[in-house]
This record gives structure tokens, C-alpha cells and sequence, in this order.
């Protein structure tokens, strides 16, 4: 059985990257309603902090069984 | 009022959560071949996997959302809950009471009383902690129901299924080991989900000391203002805090409400078991820095006018609830969104599996096993605890539907628990200490602890006698009417237990052996150098508990 670790790491991973991108997209076409703090991305690097840390778990432990 | 907004990338991540959940639950049914597989995960789980599925049981979202509500209303005092009203009662069960638990290789806390003292014991038990599961699971969900359809204008019948039956189909498919994942999975979805608000809040402030200066003494301290009730937001004395919440709603939350110590159960040996607890009130420790400073950023930007922030109101009444999601609305754009209304989901839904897998546990074994079918085989038990997943979530679907049509249930959530939690830890406590307390000295003791809260209850909300003689105090706040009852029910159970005892046969002490302090041989860990053992591990966390209180004072 694969380690929860793995499903952690993978799901932390997919979102991470889907909003990175999301963000990207919005740095080059900025939404006309914008949130409080916007012009600080918090989509890009939460989204890159994100994608890192599941990333390391994710491979990490994809090879592990428990 | 405006919902908030979901963007097609938002849909996506919930989406994707869903998926995953569902998709955990398949994988895992394959593995789950035993009973002892459905109801406590095979006792395999590492001290970390079950230290943080023991935390996540208890961070339902509608704590997440009520206790920055209670910041709101109450200020930093709501962060006890989370240190003195949490933290020694987990470093208790690790030290003093698991080897108990554990090493007796029972199933649920129920079992515990039958071995410790009889069957009348353990059947009152099972049936008050099944009552009571399937209730707040039904307050849970039409709580997660009201919030969807009030921040994102969701449809409540549409919520409440497909988050139910979710929950019904994972747990159906593999029991214990599927919630715990799916718990592990929301404690890290609430870090990554909800973290950033306070992080935004700090950075949109200025400080952590710029949010405290912005708020009154009443409601930025832990303890300079307990020494009189008028002077705290919570219109608390600190004898209150410390024996009502620190002392019993704690202690007989964290030691003996199966939800969260059936997480422990799953531990692969006892050190592991030991350290479940200890592991997990470090994360319990910095859940107000996501909790409370939410609360705290709330009121500091309400009390800025230029900050055009301000909780949502419903005929002329404050939603304090509405603090949280109303932040999330405020600093998050497109994907961050979806993050954090899936960490809330993700909370719900984690919270209503862990009441199922408890309740299904504890009717298998403590009720139907117990009363209706003695020599059920193991792979009966297993099949009734798929039928009785089923049949936990359409009786919480229905108590939900009941919930709705009668809101103010959700005012007697923390009523439920002083009724339940209360006087079994008075039970436990003398069970666990002193051998000779005897059967019939627990069940009367127990019978008359839980019916004189839920009198007190009852007398307080008729009026049938002033609630100051509760709180010893002329002015008092509903959360200080809950803790002075949980110690009056508590001290009850306790004397009449004791008295009763004096007077009614007790059990020969070889019975008791493995399950009674004094009467067991205790070498746990022995062979670990010191830093190993859990003995350390909760002094470290005893230190960090000291050096929070003194920072907040």
C-alpha cells in the first residue's frame, strides 16, 4: 500500500500547479475586479511554495510501500 | 448578501478534491479485508499518521469557521481552547492513560468500561456516544449546508448529499484507514488553505503587535484580565477557565471521546500509541495562528473604517461566522478561492467521516455485538459495519433536515458535550486511579453525572433557577455557563461514584490487572534512552504550552 505521504505530496503538487498557473495567467491578463493585496501575486508564490512541497513528498515516496 | 465568487479554475480544484477522496477510498478497499482492517485500520498507522488523523478529527470546519467567530466575539481568549483547554489533557492520555487503553486491546472506549467494569456500564456509554455522534454529525452537515449556501449560494439539498453520500462511500469502502487519510489530507489542505489569510492580514496590518495595538486589553491577552469577569471579553474568571475548561470539558474530551482516541487505537504498537497524542498537541499549539489571528485580523480591519471590511449581519444580528469566509472573499483571487472553500469542505467532510467511523465502530461492537447477535463472526462485523456506515449517514442526513427546520439546535452543540463527556471522565479517571471504585458505583455515578447536567441545562434555559448560582458570578457569557456546568456535572459524578463504591461490591483485584493503575506493571519505553521516549516529548510540549501563555499574558 502506498504511504499517505504520497497522496499528500500528489494532491499538494496538482493543486500547487494549477494555481501558479492560474496566477501566471492573471499576472499577463489582470481580472478588472481585483482582491485586497493583489499586486503581490499571492497565487504565484503560494502556488509555487505549494507545488514544491508536495513535489518533495510526492517524489519522495513514490517508490515506498507500507 | 453577494456570494463569493467561483471562477471555472476554483470549480477544478473542488473538483479535483472530490476525485481524490473518492479515489483514495477505492484504493484502500482493497487492503481492508478484516474487521480489525474497516474499524481500526489494521493497528498499523505510524505515531505521525495517527497524530495527525487524531488532531484532524477534531478540526471540523465548523470549528475552523465558529472559533474565528468566537475571536471576534470574545477576543484572544478563545485561544485557551487551544492551549490550556487542549494541551495537558493530550499529554495525560499519552502519558497516563494509553498504556491503559492500548494494552487492554480494546475496540472503543465502551469496551474499556465493560472490562473495567461491567456490561450496564459499557452499553450506556455506547448508546450516549452513538446519540450523541449522530447528532453533531447532523449538526455538522447542516451547518456545512448553511455555510455553502450562504457564502457561495449553493443548494442546501444538493450540499448535504453529495457531501454525505461521499462520505458514505469511502468509509463504506474501507472504513477507519479511508478516513484517516482523507483527515491527514484536510490537515494539510487547512495549512495551505486557510494559513495565507493570516499571513495577508499580518501583511496588509503592518505586524503581529500592529493587530494587538489595534484591539482592546479585554480582548488581546490570555490572562491579565481573568481576575474579574467584567474586565475579559469572555466575562470569565480564570477558576472557570482552568477547572471548567482547562481541567473537565478538556480532559473528558481528549481522554474519552472515542472520535479522536479511536485514532490512537490504529497505532502499530504502544510507543506509537503513546506518542499519537503528544505529536498532535504541537500542531494543536499552532492552530491559533490560523484560528485566532483570522479572528483578530477580522477585528482590527472592522475597527478601521477606511478598511471597508465588516462581518455580514441577519435581522440586525452579527454572523460572526461570516469572519473567515468574508477574509478568504477579501485577499483571495481566482484558484486561492477554490483552495480555501475546499480546505472548509475538506473540514466538514473529514469531520462527518470521523463521527461515522466512530459511530460505526462503537454500534458494531459495544451495541450489536455487545446485546442483539453475541456470537456474530468477524466477517458478519465487518458486513455490519458497512450497513451500519449507511445507515449512520441517513440517520445524520435526517437529523440534518431536523436541524434545519429547527436552528437553534446548533446553540446546544457544546451543551451536548458537557452532557456526554463530562461525567465519563469523572468515570474513567477514578476506573483508571483507584481500584476499588465498583460497577454499580460507575453506572449510578454516570447516570447521575449525565442527568444533572442536562438538568442544569434545562434549568438554566426554563429559568427554573438564576445561572449565577451555576457561575458563582453576576455577570457571565454562554461559553462561561458551559464550563461551570461541565465541573458541576463532573464534581457530581465523581463524589456520588466515590460514596457509592463505599457501599456496593467490588470487582477482585486479579480482574483488574493491565486495566488500573497501582495494579499493573508499568515499564513502558524502558529500554529507550530518555530523549526517545514520550515521557520527553511531553515535556517539550509542556515547555511550549508555558512559554504561550507567558508570551500572551
Amino acid at each position: 500500500m502506498k504511504p499517505i505521504w504520497y497522496f499528500v505530496g500528489l494532491i499538494l503538487l496538482v493543486m500547487g500547479g494549477i494555481i501558479f498557473l492560474t496566477g501566471v495567467y492573471q499576472l499577463l491578463n489582470p481580472p478588472e475586479a481585483k482582491t485586497v493585496l493583489w499586486e503581490i501575486h499571492p497565487n504565484i508564490w503560494w502556488g509555487i511554495i505549494m507545488f514544491l512541497f508536495g513535489g518533495l513528498m510526492f517524489f519522495k515516496t513514490r517508490k515506498q510501500t507500507v | 448578501m453577494q456570494s463569493i465568487g467561483l471562477t471555472f479554475i476554483d470549480w477544478i480544484i473542488i473538483l479535483i478534491y472530490f476525485a481524490f477522496v473518492l479515489g483514495i477510498g477505492w484504493y484502500l478497499k482493497r487492503f481492508t479485508k478484516s474487521e480489525e482492517d474497516f474499524f481500526l485500520a489494521g493497528r498499523k498507522n505510524s505515531s505521525w499518521v495517527a497524530g495527525l488523523a487524531f488532531l484532524s478529527a477534531n478540526l471540523g470546519a465548523l470549528e475552523l469557521l465558529g472559533m474565528t467567530g468566537n475571536t471576534f466575539k470574545y477576543g484572544m481568549y478563545v485561544a485557551h481552547f487551544y492551549w490550556i483547554g487542549a494541551i495537558p489533557a493530550m499529554v495525560f492520555l499519552g502519558i497516563y492513560m494509553m498504556p491503559f487503553y492500548y494494552s487492554s486491546k480494546i475496540k472503543s472506549i465502551p469496551g474499556y468500561l465493560k472490562l473495567r467494569f461491567d456490561e450496564k456500564t459499557r452499553v450506556l456509554n455506547g448508546i450516549a456516544f452513538a446519540i450523541m455522534t449522530l447528532l453533531v454529525s447532523g449538526i455538522n452537515l447542516y451547518a456545512m449546508a448553511l455555510v455553502l449556501h450562504t457564502f457561495l449560494g449553493w443548494d442546501w439539498d444538493i450540499s448535504m448529499w453529495a457531501s454525505a453520500l461521499t462520505v458514505m462511500g469511502y468509509v463504506t469502502l474501507s472504513g477507519l484507514m479511508s478516513a484517516i487519510f482523507t483527515e491527514i489530507i484536510q490537515f494539510f489542505l487547512i495549512w495551505f488553505g486557510l494559513f495565507l489569510v493570516s499571513i495577508l492580514g499580518i501583511i496588509e496590518i503592518g505586524s503581529l503587535d500592529q493587530i494587538l495595538n489595534r484591539l482592546p486589553e479585554s480582548m488581546n491577552t490570555l490572562w491579565s484580565t481573568s481576575g474579574d469577569p467584567t474586565q475579559n471579553g469572555m466575562l470569565i474568571h480564570w477558576a472557570g477557565i482552568v477547572l471548567g475548561l482547562g481541567f473537565v470539558l478538556s480532559f473528558g474530551y481528549w481522554t474519552t471521546d472515542f472520535l479522536v482516541v479511536q485514532r490512537a487505537f490504529s497505532a502499530k504498537d504502544l510507543r506509537a500509541a503513546r506518542m499519537t497524542p503528544l505529536l498532535a498537541s504541537f500542531f494543536k499549539m499552532a492552530l491559533p495562528f490560523i484560528v485566532i489571528l483570522a479572528g483578530l485580523i477580522a477585528i482590527a480591519l472592522s475597527n478601521d473604517p477606511n478598511s471597508g471590511f465588516k462581518l455580514l449581519e441577519d435581522g440586525g444580528q452579527v454572523n460572526y461566522d461570516s469572519a473567515l469566509p468574508l477574509l478568504i472573499a477579501r485577499y483571495y483571487p481566482s484558484g486561492l478561492v477554490g483552495l480555501g472553500v475546499t480546505a472548509l469542505l475538506a473540514g466538514f467532510m473529514a469531520g462527518q467521516a470521523g463521527n461515522i467511523s466512530a459511530f460505526n465502530t462503537v454500534w458494531t461492537y459495544d451495541i450489536y455485538k455487545s446485546v442483539l447477535n453475541k456470537k456474530a463472526s468477524d466477517s458478519h462485523l465487518l458486513w455490519m459495519g458497512r450497513v451500519s456506515t449507511v445507515v449512520g449517514v441517513i440517520i445524520s442526513l435526517g437529523t440534518a433536515y431536523w436541524a434545519k427546520s429547527f436552528p437553534s439546535i446548533m446553540d446546544y452543540m457544546q451543551a451536548i458535550f458537557s452532557w456526554v463527556n463530562a461525567p465519563l471522565f469523572a468515570t474513567m479517571l477514578l476506573g483508571m486511579f483507584i481500584w476499588w471504585i465498583t460497577p454499580n458505583g460507575a453506572f449510578w455515578g454516570l447516570v447521575v453525572g449525565m442527568l444533572s447536567s442536562f438538568l442544569m441545562w434545562l434549568g438554566v434555559k426554563f429559568h427554573w433557577f438564576n445561572e449565577s448560582i451555576i457561575t458563582m458570578s453576576s455577570v457571565q457569557s454562554d461559553m462561561a455557563a458551559n464550563f461551570w456546568r461541565a465541573w458541576w456535572a463532573w464534581l457530581i459524578c465523581f463524589v456520588l461514584t466515590i460514596v457509592i463504591s463505599f457501599f456496593t461490591k467490588k470487582k477482585p483485584k486479579e480482574e483488574l490487572v493491565g486495566l488500573v493503575k497501582g495494579l499493573t506493571e508499568e515499564k513502558h519505553d524502558a529500554h529507550l534512552p530518555f530523549v526517545k521516549r514520550p515521557e520527553f516529548v511531553a515535556i517539550i510540549s509542556l515547555v511550549v504550552l508555558i512559554v504561550l501563555n507567558i508570551l500572551f499574558w
